[in-house]
């Protein structure tokens, strides 16, 4: 389908279509920010930066409400904050300090926030599928209505909880939606190497379960494949799995020197595939918003980043004090 | 009072906690018609049909994991391991997630769920089905730890592990389902971290757990005859220890002899070791502590080597003669 049916259908109005590409530019000026200042010394531990995969972040969560879960990956930053949670203890929780969304005891790789269906982050490749269901599982027996989006990497599906996963949920007919973003490495083993097979997606067949590969980088057709998971999940239809193709442009994590791919490809999906700019184009030539308007939000972005890390730094460190609470309820 | 099996107090327990809660349900493999392996469950789907007696493929990764994400989001999952042995295929879930959640989360999230695991050997089943790996559990901190010896305290402890907001692993020894005691029919809990004297005495403290707190008081009256009065105390729970309950018995007796079936090295007994190394009971003790668990070694299939593999009563009674002695 053209951006242009694509637009008519989804039925996205000025507002949505702006707080969209605002997101995904929120996404990239975080990762950038952060980056930085790793590289300053400013914030120790690891991160896994998500720049290149915004429109799957935001696209997947765009359909979803408040009261729908999604669970992340080790490289949740994006999908985080296009769920709502909030970047000023996101930056915080990053900075280690009491202010963050896990008082500083997380880190990158959990950061959670109930409040806003965040599930929370995971260490462990693939482990946020099984939870996903679980969460799903709660839905349909407590009748709650709400469904679940799974986020995972091309890595996390050679792992056996994935495999497992879409078999219960399928059985189960759980309102479960399996959003693997394909970003083409599971930190440095190529999906070629990894997989012998064309698609992520036909492996849903295996298991009965409705399944696509889709642009990944276009925005549109994220969300297009994600409202009609949800709609079907909300019909009791039970679980789809969606595999959307993307890229990070930076390594797996800092100690990562990218070997294993060319400088030729990455240059090719920075140019040429980009997300947002893909989505800006499409905005710009159906008259949403124009060039200034574009500045105008990446100046927000950054001034929101800027607000974030002064929070961050200006908050306090957790008490030693805190070391042993919170280990049981 | 009447009398019923361990296995019939577990599945009471659940069923009383079932009627009263809406969100607690169990999950497993074949629990369902086919009552689970050891028939813990039989009838519960009757009465609470396939939605709350659920049964699940044959896959530990995914329900151990839907365990996790259901108790995060409101409900009480109880998830049935067949064997024990089996755990370690979901241990992910329950070292990296359950255990976790709430720590790394800032205490945001409560993961409400038991795990029951049918353990231990002498059903001739063989190494990959008859070990006792519960002090890898104690290990990991945010996991809560339970080992019922008997009929009674199955029930009230298991009620106390589903009501209970953390990760609960509860261990049933496979020998003991038919094991009848007096249980009552009311509903109570005997709350976790509260140890039990099993059986009062002078001259010796045997501190056991699981199974061979059985073996330890049979062993114990034996020993009578001997002019040797054993007291048995059985910590129930692992995690929470009831500390002050063991350390006030070895201050008493000033002898102990710790006893576990799970291979001595490493051991949970160990722990319990070095707890009164650590405090001011050592100074009390008249001989050095002693320990008996299994030996290092997989559980073998010939009857006569696996009796051999783990302490039998005999063994104890003779431990306890050795430490008289000393």
């Amino acid at each position: 389908m053209s951006n242009e049916l694509l637009f008519q259908e989804l039925g996205l109005d000025n507002q949505d279509l702006k707080k969209m590409l605002y997101d995904m530019i929120l996404i990239r000026k975080f990762e950038e920010t952060l980056k930085q200042l790793y590289q300053q010394g400013k914030i120790h531990g690891t991160m896994h930066l998500c720049i290149g995969q915004e429109a799957t972040a935001v696209g997947a969560c765009f359909p979803l409400n408040n009261e729908d879960k999604i669970t992340s990956t080790h490289r949740g930053h994006g999908h985080s904050i296009a769920k709502g949670t909030d970047v000023k203890k996101m930056v915080a929780e990053l900075f280690g300090k009491v202010t963050g969304h896990c008082k500083g005891k997380g880190g990158s790789m959990h950061i959670a926030d109930m409040t806003v269906g965040n599930l929370g982050a995971n260490g462990i490749v693939a482990a946020g599928l099984p939870l996903g269901v679980g969460a799903a599982l709660t839905s349909k027996m407590k009748e709650l209505g709400y469904v679940v989006l799974c986020f995972f990497g091309d890595g996390a599906t050679n792992e056996g909880a994935f495999h497992e996963s879409l078999n219960l949920a399928s059985i189960w007919k759980l309102p479960v939606i399996f959003f693997c973003e394909n970003n083409l490495y599971g930190m440095s083993g190529s999906i070629t190497e990894m997989t012998n097979i064309e698609s992520i997606a036909v492996r849903g067949s295996s298991y009965g379960i409705p399944s696509e590969t889709i642009n990944g980088n276009n925005i549109l057709e994220v969300i297009k494949a994600t409202q009609d998971a949800v709609e079907r999940a909300k019909k009791g239809e039970g679980p789809t799995l969606i595999e959307a193709e993307t890229y990070r442009w930076e390594g797996h994590s800092r100690s990562d020197a990218r070997k294993y791919r060319t400088r030729e490809e990455e240059k090719e999906w920075k140019k040429e595939k980009d997300p947002i700019e893909v989505f800006k184009e499409i905005l710009i030539s159906n008259n949403v918003i124009n060039e200034n308007e574009f500045i105008e939000l990446n100046e927000k972005a950054q001034n929101q980043m800027k607000e974030a890390v002064e929070y961050a730094e200006n908050s306090d460190d957790p008490s030693i004090d805190t070391l042993m609470t919170d280990i049981y309820a | 009072m009447r009398e019923i099996s361990y296995s019939e107090a577990v599945k009471e327990a659940m069923t009383q906690v079932m009627r009263e809660d809406n969100d607690v349900f169990i999950m497993g493999e074949d629990i369902g018609v086919y009552g689970g392996a050891f028939g813990v469950t039989s009838g519960m789907i009757d009465e609470f049909g396939p939605e709350r007696v659920r049964i699940t493929p044959i896959s530990e990764a995914a329900i151990s994991g839907c365990a996790v994400g259901s108790a995060m989001t409101g409900m009480r999952p109880i998830l049935e391991i067949q064997f024990s042995d089996f755990v370690v295929i979901a241990m992910d879930n329950i070292v990296n997630q359950a255990a976790k959640m709430r720590y790394m989360f800032g205490g945001k999230a409560k993961v409400p769920m038991v795990v029951r695991l049918p353990a231990g050997s002498g059903a001739g089943f063989a190494a990959q089905h008859s070990q006792s790996l519960e002090a890898w559990m104690t290990h990991i901190p945010g996991l809560k730890v339970v080992q019922p010896s008997n009929a009674y305290d199955a029930k009230g402890l298991l009620k106390a592990a589903i009501k209970d907001d953390n990760p609960v692993l509860f261990y049933e020894h496979k020998m003991l389902y038919n094991l009848k005691g007096d249980v009552p029919e009311e509903s109570y809990e005997i709350p976790l971290g509260v140890a039990d004297i099993k059986r009062e005495g002078k001259d010796i403290t045997i501190i056991a757990t699981g199974m061979m707190v059985n073996h330890a008081v049979e062993a114990a009256q034996q020993l009578e005859q001997e002019g040797i009065d054993v007291e048995v105390i059985d910590p129930r729970t692992l995690v929470p220890l009831d500390e002050k309950a063991i350390l006030e018995s070895v201050k008493k007796t000033g002898r102990v002899l710790v006893v576990y079936e799970a291979v001595k090295r490493g051991g949970f007994g160990t722990e319990i070791v070095s707890l009164i190394a650590e405090s001011d009971a050592f100074d009390y003790l008249d001989a050095p502590i002693l320990r008996l668990g299994g030996v290092e070694a997989p559980i073998p299939y010939n009857p006569k080597l696996e009796k051999a593999a783990i302490p039998q009563v005999s063994d104890i009674y003779q431990k306890c003669l050795e430490l008289m002695n000393k």
